[in-house]
């Protein structure tokens, strides 16, 4: 028998980013709230305390920080008439795992989407033609417009003190700024840190062929700084330990570094970790949720009743317990009725290695994740012409390393003898003498490539997996192929000794033994009717209207660039109406 | 977080033969070259002597002491290695290890064997000398230096055949484990003396650039110090 806990306004599911946003929000309406994280407690002291953080084998190689995969994985499979087998070890994308989620080990690139993002399919349609978009592709708008993100894009960017440069401000284009983006209202709250040697490289050779470099902005602070809360964060130092380690330094924003400080001592507000929800629950009518069902660290069954339910675990989790729970109708391809787990996406890569000669010295090591890079964004969305190409979409091009770690990222050209003497001769070359040119590219949504319930796989306590069905489709690789194309160009202005493009090419299947990107999006998406979509425009779930769920889930395809911007800007202007007026009146806020 | 640059290792790793000739060389990796003390004997816990014997054999081949810099015994590496087979990682415990096991679904959807990191160790070392014992009479780790790297080759391009685990999947984690030996935080028993850091250029745990933001093009001139507070 469940032991059942005392009721309570609001429960929370994952006490990562999206879950101390909506902590805060709900605390300081009055609510009391129970937040469950399924990971330990975790804080900068102890937890990434110098200098047992510095441990690329630990954090880096076995990921001590990450989800465990032995008590829950995904399976994966490349299309519909596939059997799935499980992600046994960890390679294409990182589960984050306790109190900040993967808010924790995030590389901090606080991105905003482009306008047109958000308007995809219309913008495309507009733009080229509706025969444009290919029958398979199920792209579709957001029902919610940049102008009324805008305000929360900023509030966000204040709250990590993200260091940036505006390139758009009130309509303003701003020199050392990226042109591209939307009108802001405000400048980045901290000036962006020093471009690494490689990004000062990128920048000269990007003014030669007359494109606008600039600072990608980084939730790292470069001052020290006070958000709106009142929190403090210091400079970053660039240790080259951020992706996949904990701050040490209170620089990287995290829920720990950002909110949870002021959250601390509210004593309407109880976080119980190691507490891993099975099941929402709803009455009898499934017209309400009602609760959850968790496991707690030791082993019992719980079950918290809340009158509100905020669903904010990863993008992929969301999902699982979406169709744990029976809520909504899980998407079927091959009808392509039911929206749970529909529209899933990914992000695609491609990794260029620009080798100097061993007089032009990197320091691959000095770099942080986001921080001290240079971007460029003239082949990213609709910023440039696609009628001739075959393709919509395009990549974030990004220069620069994040540490030089020498297990993970030891960069060599292609044909380098794997080990040997061979090897080694290319390490002493090579290491203190290249970098990388990354991209984070746009992924389409398509018909065949969705989320569901495994057949056969299960976690620790018996329960299915989620299923993964995904490849490439070309409308990608021909996109990362003329992205490449372009990034061969700013290489070439460089003038290496040698470079190389790794990509995924037309016919490559998707490989998951590869870290790639955390960026998976979709399945649990926004739209603007019960029919395409599992949300509102509030984040509020169709089927139970004190469900509220956020994350990337609500992506309906993927942009280039980074996640986490856009779905805190959602889960800020959620909060904003329930504290308006969900909260005064609780009931469906768009109707269905 | 995105590293896209870390696709370079599986397309050299998937499609490029090694083209290396080493010159037989009878040369103990551990004399004393580089002015470095004997590194201290360690007896392992996990492998029995004639799989101790291979762990360094191979260990001496991947990461030969030729050429430039440390090689991998010299800076510990079979002790790394022999230390994490005690450890969670050498147990799987890292791994989603539910089976049903389909060993015959794409290499593109990962590893899918029921073997933890021990066991594939255990299973390998096994059958590689099984293999050189019936082609050339012998144990691995008696073989020449040319015909163990030559073995190795055949192990990395799966050209020799084992019977449980195959050989390339043995020979992606003796030498997966090889790298982080050599370059991993000497706590973890190899890296001796941060043999591998100073010689890349590496500062390890410094984690701390301030002084070097304004720098960009100049050589970072600190030599490295490792998690314990050595220096180097």
């Amino acid at each position: 028998m469940a032991e059942r806990k005392k009721p309570v306004d609001a429960v929370i599911i994952g006490y990562g980013w999206t879950g101390a946003i909506m902590a805060k929000a709900l605390t300081d309406a009055g609510l009391s709230v129970v937040a469950l994280e399924r990971g330990p407690e975790l804080d900068t002291s102890p937890d990434f305390e110098y200098p047992r953080i510095a441990d690329e084998l630990k954090y880096g190689v076995r990921g001590d920080l990450w989800q465990p995969l032995a008590q829950e994985t995904v399976t994966v499979r490349h299309t519909v008439n596939d059997v799935a087998v499980p992600y046994r070890k960890y390679g294409s994308f990182i589960f984050g795992n306790g109190v900040g989620g993967a808010g924790v080990h995030w590389n901090g690139m606080v991105w905003r989407v482009s306008p047109e993002d958000l308007r995809f399919r219309s913008h495309i349609e507009q733009r080229y033609g509706k025969a444009f978009i290919p029958k398979d592709m199920t792209i579709q708008d957001y029902p919610v417009t940049f102008g009324e993100l805008e305000p929360h894009f900023d509030h966000f960017e204040k709250v990590c003190g993200v260091s940036g440069i505006a390139g758009n401000l009130r309509g303003h284009i701003r020199a050392g700024g990226n042109p591209f983006e939307g009108a802001r209202a405000d400048e980045y709250p901290t000036p962006p840190l020093p471009a690494i040697y490689f990004g000062q490289l990128f920048d000269k050779a990007t003014a030669e062929l007359g494109y606008k470099s600039f600072p990608l902005p980084a939730a790292n602070s470069s001052v020290a700084y006070t958000n709106p809360y009142g929190v403090r964060l210091g400079p970053c130092n660039m240790c080259g330990f951020c992706e996949r380690f904990g701050c040490f330094l209170y620089s990287k924003a995290s829920p720990q570094t950002t909110i949870l400080p002021i959250l601390a001592d509210r004593k309407n507000l109880e976080v119980r970790t190691g507490a891993y929800v099975t099941k929402i629950l709803q009455d009898k009518t499934r017209a309400m949720a009602t609760g959850v069902s968790y496991i707690d660290e030791n082993g019992r069954e719980v079950v918290q009743p809340a009158d509100l339910v905020v669903l904010s675990a990863f993008q992929l989790h969301n999902v699982r317990l979406l169709l744990l729970s029976g809520i909504g109708t899980p998407y079927d391809p091959g009808s392509g009725k039911g929206v749970v787990g529909k529209n899933y996406a990914y992000q695609m890569s491609s990794g260029t290695g620009v080798y100097f000669s061993e007089d032009v010295e990197i320091n691959p090591f000095i770099g942080a994740g986001a921080a001290g890079k240079r971007a460029i964004d003239e082949f990213n969305s609709d910023h440039y012409d696609h009628a001739q190409l075959g393709f919509i979409g395009g990549s974030l091009i990004l220069a620069g390393g994040t540490g030089g770690r020498p297990i993970e990222q030891m960069m060599l050209p292609p044909g380098t003898p794997a080990w040997g003497t061979g090897w080694k001769a290319a390490v002493r070359k090579h290491y203190r003498h290249s970098a990388p040119i990354g991209t984070l590219g746009s992924v389409m949504s398509y018909r065949d490539r969705y989320l569901s319930l495994d057949p056969t796989y299960t976690d620790a306590h018996g329960l299915p997996l989620l299923r993964i069905t995904f490849d490439w489709h070309d409308n990608e690789t021909r996109m990362a192929a003329y992205t490449a194309s372009k990034i061969e160009e700013i290489v070439r202005a460089m003038r290496p000794e040698k470079q190389a493009t790794m990509l995924i090419r037309p016919g490559d299947h998707y490989d998951v033994r590869f870290y790639q990107s955390t960026h998976t999006t979709g399945g649990a998406t926004m739209g603007s009717n019960p029919s395409n979509s599992v949300v509102n425009r509030y984040s509020q779930s169709w089927d139970l209207p004190n469900l509220f769920v956020y994350g990337a889930s609500a992506f309906p395809q993927n942009f280039g660039g980074a996640p986490t911007g856009l779905l805190a800007g959602l889960a800020y202007f959620s909060a904003a109406k329930i504290r308006d007026t969900y909260l005064k009146s609780p009931g469906p806020l768009v109707p269905a | 977080m995105t590293q896209p640059f870390l696709l370079d290792r599986r397309r050299f790793l998937l499609g490029a033969a090694p083209a290396v000739t080493i010159a037989a060389l009878g040369v103990s990796a551990c004399s004393k070259t580089s002015g470095h003390p004997d590194p201290p004997t360690y007896s392992p816990t996990y492998f029995s002597a004639a799989e101790w014997a291979f762990v360094n054999a191979a260990v001496g081949r991947l990461i030969p002491a030729e050429g430039t810099g440390p090689g991998g015994l010299q800076a510990g590496v079979p002790e790394f290695i022999d230390r994490q087979m005690e450890l969670p990682y050498g147990h799987g415990a890292y791994f989603y290890m539910k089976g049903p096991f389909r060993s015959d679904s794409p290499a593109t959807l990962g590893y899918q064997l029921r073997y933890s990191p021990r066991e594939i160790y255990r299973l390998g070392i096994a059958a590689a000398n099984l293999a050189t014992q019936e082609s050339r009479g012998q144990a691995f780790a008696l073989l020449a230096p040319d015909d163990q790297d030559s073995f190795l080759e055949r192990m990395e391009k799966g050209d020799v055949r084992f019977p449980s685990v195959p050989a390339s999947v043995f020979f992606g984690q003796l030498l997966g484990n090889s790298r982080e030996g050599f370059f991993a935080d000497p706590l973890y028993g190899g890296n001796r003396g941060m043999l591998a850091w100073q010689w890349i250029g590496f500062p390890g745990a410094r984690a701390d650039f301030t002084d070097w933001l304004d720098q960009a093009g100049r050589a970072y001139p600190y030599g490295p110090v490792s998690i314990s507070g050595a220096r180097a």
